[in-house]
Order: C-alpha cells, then structure tokens, then sequence
C-alpha cells in the first residue's frame, strides 16, 4: 500500500482538528483502503505465480475483466452467478454476529429447494402473485427449521455448531437425492429424476432490460434488511452483546436461547431462499443440481465481507467475476479451470492477513494526527 | 455358492471398510488435534489433504516410489500448515478464515499442478495380507491392510503419549489452554502453535497420499468427497484425544461401508439413506454425549470456535 | 441485446488492451461469412477421466484437427447457471457457433433458456432429448445406442465368470443406466441362463471412494467380472483389477487400466460423430435434429478383445457383433420378466435397440440382484 501515515498524516496536522468531515473520512477510509490494497496485493501475487507459468499476467487480467465486467455480457454473467451467493453468505455471516460458525449452509440451500420442488404440485393452481409467496414462504421455512436446529442444539444440547450443520449438509443432500429419486420423482423425468417442473405461473423470470432474475434483487434486499436489523434495532445489538461474551448477556437478562435460535434460523432462511429461487428462477423443478456449492463459496463470501451484510454485495460481486471469467480464461490462455480457483485463493489470503494491518496507520485514526 | 458368506458378508464389510476407508480420517483428525491442541484451528485441511494426494500421487509417479509419494505429500502438507501457522500469527487474523482460503488455495493449486497426473498410473503402496490364515478370499481381502493404517494407529498411540507425558506435549497443551499462562512461563505460543500446526499439515498429507497412493488409489479432482472437513469435525467429535479420533475414524468408515454392504446382501431400497449413516450416527452421539452446561470436556480454552 | 452495438463496443475495446488478435472475436455472423467455423465443446466432469468426459474430448480433438475450424472447450462446468453462462460466454466472445454442451442435464432447462435467444446458431446436445414441435427447431439431439456393447461386454463376461456371478457398479437407477445393466446380463445369459448380475448404485455420477467402497462388496458378494456406468471409470477398474476381477470397460478405453484382466468394452465413438456434424455445417447441408445409431453406424464401437478372451467366447462375441451389425437385432425379447416377477416381454415380442419404449426403462431384468428405487 503506498499511502503511509507519514505521507499524508504530517501534511494534515497543523490545519484540521480530529472532529472535522476529513477525519470522519479517514475513520471510513481504513475500511475500504485496506481491504482494496490487499485486493491488489493478492492479484499482483497471482501475477507472480503466472509468470513462472510462462503465462502473461497482463493478458490475464485483462480476459478476467472482459469476461466479469468489460462488456454488458459480462456484468449479466456475473450478477447471475451472484445471486444464490448474496444469500448463501447470510446464512454464514447471521450467526457469525452471535459468535457461531455455521459452515452447512449447502443444507438449507437444498432444503429449501426441495421444499420448493415438493409444492410445486400443490400450488400449481395458484396465480403467480399468491403461489410466488408462498413457495418463498416454504422454501425459507425449511431452511429457518434446518439451520434453526442447528442453533437449538447449540443451545440447549451444547452441541458444536460448526460440526452439526456439516453433518445436517450431508444428511440434506442425501435426503434430496432419496426423495427427488423416490417418492417424490416426477416420472416423466427419465434420465434426470427430478420434482414436478414447476408452474408456469410460479417461476421467476428475469429483472426487465437484463438477463439476471429476480434472485439477484432478492438477495441485495435481503443483505440491506439484514444490515438494518443488526446495525439498527436492539435485537442485533442485543446479539452483538450476547456474541461477544454470552455470560454478559445472560448476567443483563438477554434471551441468549432466543437469540440463538433466530439468528441461526434467520440465516437458514435465506439459504432456503435461496435454494427456492434456484428452482423457480434456473432449474425449473429440484434435482440434484441444487447441491451446487454456493453454500460453500457462501462462506468464503462472508468471512471476506467481516460477516457485515452490505459488505457482502460487493465481494459476492467481484467473487463472481472472477468465476464469470474462468471459461474465457480457459479457452485464451490454455489455462486449466483450476485456475480461477487459484487467483481467489491467492485474493482470499490476501485480504484476510490485511485485517492485521487495521489500526497500524495513523491517517485513518483522527485522533492520533497530533500526537507524535 | 461357493465363497458365499450370507449375512455375514455385512459385519465383515464393515470392518474391510472400516480398516479401508478410515485411514485418511485418522491421518487429518490427529494433525487436527495437534494444532486444536495448541489453541488454533484450520479448517483448510480438506485443501491440504487434496494437495497432499496430488503431490504424493505424482511424485510417487515421477520417482517410481509410492514412499516418496508420502514424503513429498508430508512435505507439501507441513508447508501449508506452515503457511497457516505464520499468518495466523499476526495479530487479529482469524484463523477460521484464512483456514478457509487455504483450503480454496490448495485444492485450487492441486488441480491446477494435479492435470498433467490424472491419466497416469502411479505405484501404489504396499498391503500386508494380514488375512492370510483364512480361506476366504473376502476375509483375506477385508484384512488386506495398508502400511499406513498401521503407522496411523502407531501415530494416534504416539501422539496420545506425547500430550500425556512429554515436554513437548505439555507445551503444546499449555500454549492451547492459556495464551497468558504460557507467556508468563517465558514461552512463545505463536511458535509452538505455528510448529503443531505445520506438523498437522504434515498428517493431513499423508492421509492424502493414501487416498491417492492406496485407496481409491488414483489421482482425479473428486478423489476426495469431504474427508477433510469431515475429519476436522470428528475431532470435535472425539474431544481432542487421539485414542478417540481412531475410534471415531473407524466408526465412521465402518459406517460408510454399509451402504454398498448392504445392497451386496440384496437390501436395495433406500440406499442414499444408508449412505447417509456416518452423519446421522455421528450427529446422534453428538447430541447424545454434550451438555448444555458443562464445557466441552477436553476442549483446549483458547480455541476460538469452542469458547 | 448481445449483439447490440454497446456490447460489440466493449468487446472491442476489452479487446484493444490484449496481446494477439484472438481477442477480437468476430461476430457469429461474420465467421459464418468468413468460412471458419467456431466449434464449442462443454464438459460436466474433467476431459481426461477414462470416461463420459474424455469420449466427447477425444470426438472434439477429431473435429480440432479438421481444416479451418477452431474448438474451444470447457471443462468441470455444472449443470447450473454455470453451462448457461459459458454457452454465451463461447457465443459472444468466441464466435462460436455450433455448440456441443455435451452432459446430460445440460439439456432441460439449461439449452432450452439460451437456444431460443440465438436462433441463427445451432446446439448440439447429447442424449436424445429433443422433440418436434416441443422443443426449438436449432436444438438437436444426438445419442448412441450402448446398450448393444454392454450385451457384447456380457458375452466376454459370460465366458469369463467362474462363479456365475457378474457385478454392475452404476452411478442412478435411470433409463440409460437400467438398459445397460440389463443388457449387460442378458449377454452373460446368452452364455449361460444361470449367471446373476449383483448391481450397486452409489447415487452419484462421480464419487471415487463410493465406486471403489461399490467394487469390493461386488468382490466380497463372490463377483469376478465387473463393469460400470459411472462417469469415470478408472477408480471402479483399478480396484477390480486389485481384487482379481475381469474388467468391461464403459465410455472410453480402459485396457491400460486393467493389462490381462480386461476382456473388453463399450466405447462411445464421437470422433465420428462430431467430424460428419461439422463438415456438414462447413457445406451449409443441415443437420437432422434427431440422430442416433449403435454399432452399425459407428456410433458405438468396442474396445479390442484382451488376452483373457477365449476362443469359444471370441467366437459368441463376433458372431453376435455380426447379427447385430445385419440389423434388426433385439436385447429384450420375449419372454422376458423383471426380477420382481413382472413380464416385460411376451412371448414373440421384442423391442429393437431403436425403439422408445426403452428410453423410459423402469425395471431391472430377472437375474440382477438390486432394485430400480
């Protein structure tokens, strides 16, 4: 990073006081420089490592930014690919606000999607404006029970959340498989055993002038409600209480159990969401393709974005440019697939050791400009 | 029918599949108890056990030796740790999630190296055929065991001892309970947790060269289907005793092996529920054996995800 | 909208900043003009896993080697969003414009959003889904008929069992995958009507330990001859051949895999397939939305016989490849049941290897021991 105190935090001291509109932008800034200099960091460090490929860094970057942002194409790939992750990250970074590292969201994703599917033969004769609701309805409730139990069992049992809601992932991929090959297999559905294709009625189309559906609104809705609620009402500060230090809370009369339970069940809720917006807006009825892993890349999404729910819009975003570009990548450069997959390793790392450089520079902290 | 055990091909299925499948469980849960140990946690062993396969499969093809294979997998694994341990060590970064981007890393940079190895055959590692006094070749083939599975049991022993009666494993147990404490002894944590975790990297490795290098024993990009999250968690489930995790490991491939088992013996119905029976028996004796009230037995104090 | 001026202009100022000229991709309609066809090859699993992925690569190498036409590929793209995306991403920035997305599930929803918005290019898809009237007129389908090389690998395996007993690791119970599990034993059977046929499902296409966990239970249940219909077979062959199992390959070529052990097996044969597609694209000719074919068309072909193959069963083989290379041949022919008693065929009844009433298979064959749920 090329901004130091020393650069810019001398010139700035004998003129400005602590409290003026510079120093609430400094105090912003360090959230925004610092993470966007680890970007950086990491990309340069990626460039490093495809120079001893014998790769050119700069043809690279550039087919990563044609291919995720540089055309109209490319920012409607990369939306849609955002979409289930927007919401997937909320089922991590929820619980994250009470201390809990819920890492199933695959779970609630595929229950959620099975609710779906498994209704769409009962709402069939719904109008749109009714039977939509519903399944959404549907789709988060079973993930608010799967996640939610998760949070009970952490509760009132003590049992380690992180473990159980892996366990619960498993199970709930096992149970769509059984239940979309078994009972509830449309049989007209030969060589991809799947639910009744949904209504015609009930699927979601796309947002008007572009190809992304409704999902993507869906979940930067839900990212700023969920913003709303732990920066703006007592229940999220209650829960920030309570997921600093339990005891505390439990010491102040804070319903911990409560907070628990709907804080998990919360994040289940988006995560089925989720699932039902993939089989009303992409698959048209649930199967096994649901089990696509924007659980997991929904982790990664919110431990990059500090668990904070606006945050997470844009990683989500750049995330998904970098996976809108791995095709064009591959076909240019003769570069295997994995390759993607390396650079947000790389990016990841990087922007993770820069939480340790929080509070190291003196231009973002007012109140330390005179000292010294 | 000749060779035909009846239902006795189940029980025996189980335990050919338990001795089979638990190895790389075991492997990843001991490295895992080593760093939880010291008070950190890395999540990203599921990369390290992919990269571990990887390396070890295509060293193992590039020397002719499925030994080296496991040297180069230790190796390669010890460095990831290592990679784990040092950054974690820098103040206010949380070890979950970078444990997280080292499992993208690795298994990212293993199937970017893994390409070229995918079509090749690679020796494998010996078995010892521990079965050779009985005459039927299921019995035979149940007890085919690995050499690794034995050095896994002969670690899990080792690695028990030395948290019981060793310097080195006292301080490791201190550095896990009490940062402030071992300070106060004039020990340095972020050392000893960097050290316990690359020698856990070093396991996780090794489990993955026997996916590899024994069994299934090929290099592809679905050679693993979540043994290293999963072993990460059987830690949990086996509260940080290395005796535990080996039982937890065999439990957990013995489980895994009904599924086909039982469609072998003609039970055919339901078989994703079946294959679910690890994760439902591991979340029952979980919710069996915690409480509410009292903390988690064994559970070092400084680990994040357990305070 | 893809094609409007906007997008074209970013495409080329993206373009301006890379090195070589392959970023200026010309437009579909250009490159129809200009002679050189575009041909993109998508991939569900890894292109070099012994299996389903690394048939289609081989085809798509074929076409790579044809004068004046370019192939670009993806692999590991899921049934998604995913093979949405990358159909389009081939389309706008690649010129591509026959696209052969070749995994099964990719057809519904996925073809069926992206085909209608590009009508001038054509969708190559594989599996024999495509409808008159129901689905759109520049989709096509196309599929090979296996199942008759899954009853030539039961022959080889019919010779070769010591005792009586043949395993079947497969990934889902569906048609496809039922079909070849019941041709697979019937060819056993025509050697000798009391071999069974144990069958395992796994439940998923791809899933290395599960296929190896699947092979040792067929191997402890007293089976020596295995095949399979997984995607990648490699995992299901190696631990055969540990085990002292014969092997019947299935998608590609596996004999590497299992030396003296590996009888034969059931190859698909889209080298050419894909060839005769593309240099009829090249000639402007159309092409039939509906293809199929099996041996006789070349669609299908099966891997050379191995040193384990016996005179008398080399002759079976031959001689029925022969029949069935004559026409008219049927694997299920009355009287037949299922193994739960039901009769599937009666007596004088036969379903050709052509015939629909297949492509919706919900049962398994007397003599396979396992069940279709």
């Amino acid at each position: 990073m090329a901004i130091t105190d020393r650069d810019m935090g001398a010139g700035l001291r004998p003129s400005l006081a602590p409290d003026g509109w510079l120093a609430a932008l400094a105090r912003r800034a360090e959230a925004v420089v610092i993470p966007l200099g680890a970007l950086l960091a990491g990309l340069a460090v990626f460039g490093l490592f495809l120079l001893t490929q014998g790769k050119s860094p700069a043809e690279f970057y550039s087919l990563v930014y044609k291919a995720g942002f540089g055309t109209w194409f490319s920012w409607q790939n990369t939306l849609s690919r955002a979409a289930p992750l927007l919401l997937a990250a909320l089922c991590v970074a929820l619980p994250a606000r009470l201390g809990l590292v819920v890492i199933g969201g695959e779970g609630a994703i595929v229950t959620g999607g099975l609710a779906a599917g498994a209704l769409a033969g009962a709402l069939a004769g719904l109008p749109g404006g009714v039977g939509l609701p519903l399944l959404a309805l549907a789709g988060g409730l079973a993930g608010a029970v799967w996640i939610g139990a998760v949070g009970a069992l952490r509760h009132y049992r003590g049992v380690n959340e992180t473990i159980a809601s892996l366990l619960m992932a498993y199970i709930a991929i096992a149970l769509m498989n059984h239940l979309v090959e078994g009972p509830l297999r449309d049989p007209a559905s030969l060589n991809k055993p799947s639910t009744a294709p949904l209504a015609e009625q009930l699927r979601i189309g796309d947002m008007p002038g572009m190809d992304v559906h409704w999902g993507f609104a869906v979940g930067v809705l839900a990212c700023i409600a969920a913003w709303v609620l732990i920066d703006r009402t007592t229940w999220g500060f209650a829960a920030r209480i309570a997921g600093g230090n339990v005891r505390a809370a439990q010491v102040q009369g804070l319903p911990v159990g409560r907070l628990i339970v709907g804080f998990t069940a919360l994040g289940g809720a988006c995560a089925g969401l989720a699932g039902m917006i993939e089989v009303a807006a992409v698959h048209g009825s649930a199967n096994a393709s649901l089990a696509g892993g924007f659980g997991y890349t929904g982790i990664l999404v919110a431990f990059l974005a500090r668990h904070n729910p606006l945050a997470i819009i844009p990683v989500a975003i750049l995330l998904a440019g970098f996976e809108a570009s791995s095709g064009l990548v591959q076909r240019r450069m003769d570069l295997p697939d994995a390759t993607v997959l390396v650079l947000q390793g790389f990016v990841f790392v990087a922007i993770l050791v820069s939480e340790t450089l929080y509070g190291r520079f003196r231009v973002f902290a007012p109140e330390r400009w005179r000292a010294a | 029918m000749e060779g035909d055990l009846g239902l006795w091909a189940i029980p025996l299925a189980i335990l050919g599949g338990a001795i089979r499948v638990s190895t790389p469980f075991l492997f990843v849960s001991l490295g895992e108890v080593l760093t939880e140990r010291s008070g950190r946690i890395n999540l990203g062993l599921e990369g390290t056990l992919v990269f571990g396969a990887m390396s070890g499969y295509a060293v193992a093809y590039l020397t002719g030796s499925a030994w080296a294979g496991v040297l180069a997998a230790a190796a390669a694994g010890s460095v990831f740790g290592l990679v784990h341990g040092v950054l974690c060590s820098l103040p206010r970064v949380n070890d979950i999630a970078i444990g997280i981007a080292l499992m993208l890393l690795g298994m990212g940079l293993a199937f970017y190296f893994g390409k070229p190895f995918i079509q090749p055959v690679a020796p494998d590692l010996p078995a010892i055929p521990l079965g050779w006094w009985a005459e039927s070749p299921q019995v035979q083939a149940a007890l085919r065991v690995n050499v690794l599975f034995l050095v896994g049991i002969v670690a899990a022993v080792a690695v028990w001892w030395m948290f019981r009666a060793t310097r080195v494993g006292l301080l490791i147990r201190v550095v896990g309970d009490s940062t402030d404490a071992a300070r106060a002894m004039g020990l340095r944590p972020a050392v000893i947790r960097t050290l316990a975790t690359a020698a856990g990297g070093a396991f996780a490795g090794v489990g993955g060269a026997y996916l590899s290098l024994f069994y299934p024993g090929s290099w592809n990009e679905g050679i693993s289907s979540g043994q290293g999250l999963m072993a990460v968690a059987l830690v949990i489930f086996a509260r940080w005793n290395p005796i535990a995790c080996f039982w937890a490991a065999i439990l957990f491939g013995g489980a895994g092996a009904l599924g086909p088992a039982l469609q072998s013996v003609g039970v055919t119905e339901g078989y994703y529920l079946f294959y679910a029976a690890p994760y439902v028996l591991t979340l029952g004796v979980l919710i069996a054996t915690s409480s509410p009230t009292r903390a988690m037995t064994g559970a070092p104090a400084e680990l994040s995800i357990t305070k | 909208m893809n094609h409007s001026p906007l997008s074209r202009r970013a495409v080329l100022k993206g373009g301006a900043a890379l090195a070589g000229a392959a970023a200026l991709a010309p437009l579909p309609q250009r490159a129809a003009a200009s002679g050189n066809l575009t041909v993109g090859f998508i991939y569900v699993g890894p292109k070099d896993d012994f299996g389903y992925n690394q048939a289609h690569a081989e085809g798509a190498a074929a076409v790579k080697a044809m004068e004046g036409v370019t192939v670009v590929e993806e692999e590991n793209v899921a049934e998604t969003i995913d093979v949405q995306k990358s159909m389009e991403s081939m389309i706008n920035f690649d010129g591509t414009t026959l696209l052969f997305p070749t995994s099964f599930g990719y057809f519904d929803p996925h073809i069926l959003e992206v085909a209608p918005k590009y009508p001038e290019l054509r969708f190559q898809h594989c599996g024999g889904l495509w409808q008159e009237g129901v689905h759109p007129g520049n989709v096509g389908s196309y599929f090979g008929y296996i199942g008759m090389g899954q009853y030539l690998n039961g022959i080889t395996a019919g010779h070769a069992t010591q005792t009586g007993k043949i395993g079947f690791v497969a990934a889902k119970p569906i048609p496809q995958v039922l079909l070849n599990i019941n041709s697979y034993l019937l060819g056993a059977r025509a050697v000798d009507p009391s071999i069974t046929c144990q069958v395992i499902f796994t439940g998923e296409w791809s899933l290395a330990v599960k296929e190896a966990e699947a092979t040792n239970a067929l191997a402890d249940a007293g089976c020596d001859v295995v095949t399979c219909h997984v995607d990648g077979p490699k995992v299901v062959m190696e631990t055969a051949a540990s085990r002292g199992m014969f092997l019947n390959g299935y998608h590609a070529d596996q004999s590497a895999l299992g030396a003296d052990k590996y009888l034969t097996g059931a190859e698909w044969n889209w080298a050419q397939v894909y060839t005769d597609m593309v240099r009829a694209t090249m000639a402007g000719e159309p092409i039939p939305n509906f293809v199929r074919g099996g041996l006789a068309e070349n669609f299908v072909k099966m891997s050379p016989l191995g040193p384990a193959v016996s005179d008398a069963a080399r002759n079976q083989f031959e001689a029925t490849r022969a029949e069935i290379l004559k026409g008219g041949f049927a694997v299920i022919e009355g009287p037949l049941k299922d193994n739960r008693g039901n009769v599937i065929a009666a007596e004088g009844q036969a379903f050709e290897e052509s015939d629909v009433a297949l492509e919706s298979m919900d049962y398994l064959v007397e003599g396979v021991v396992g069940s279709t749920s």
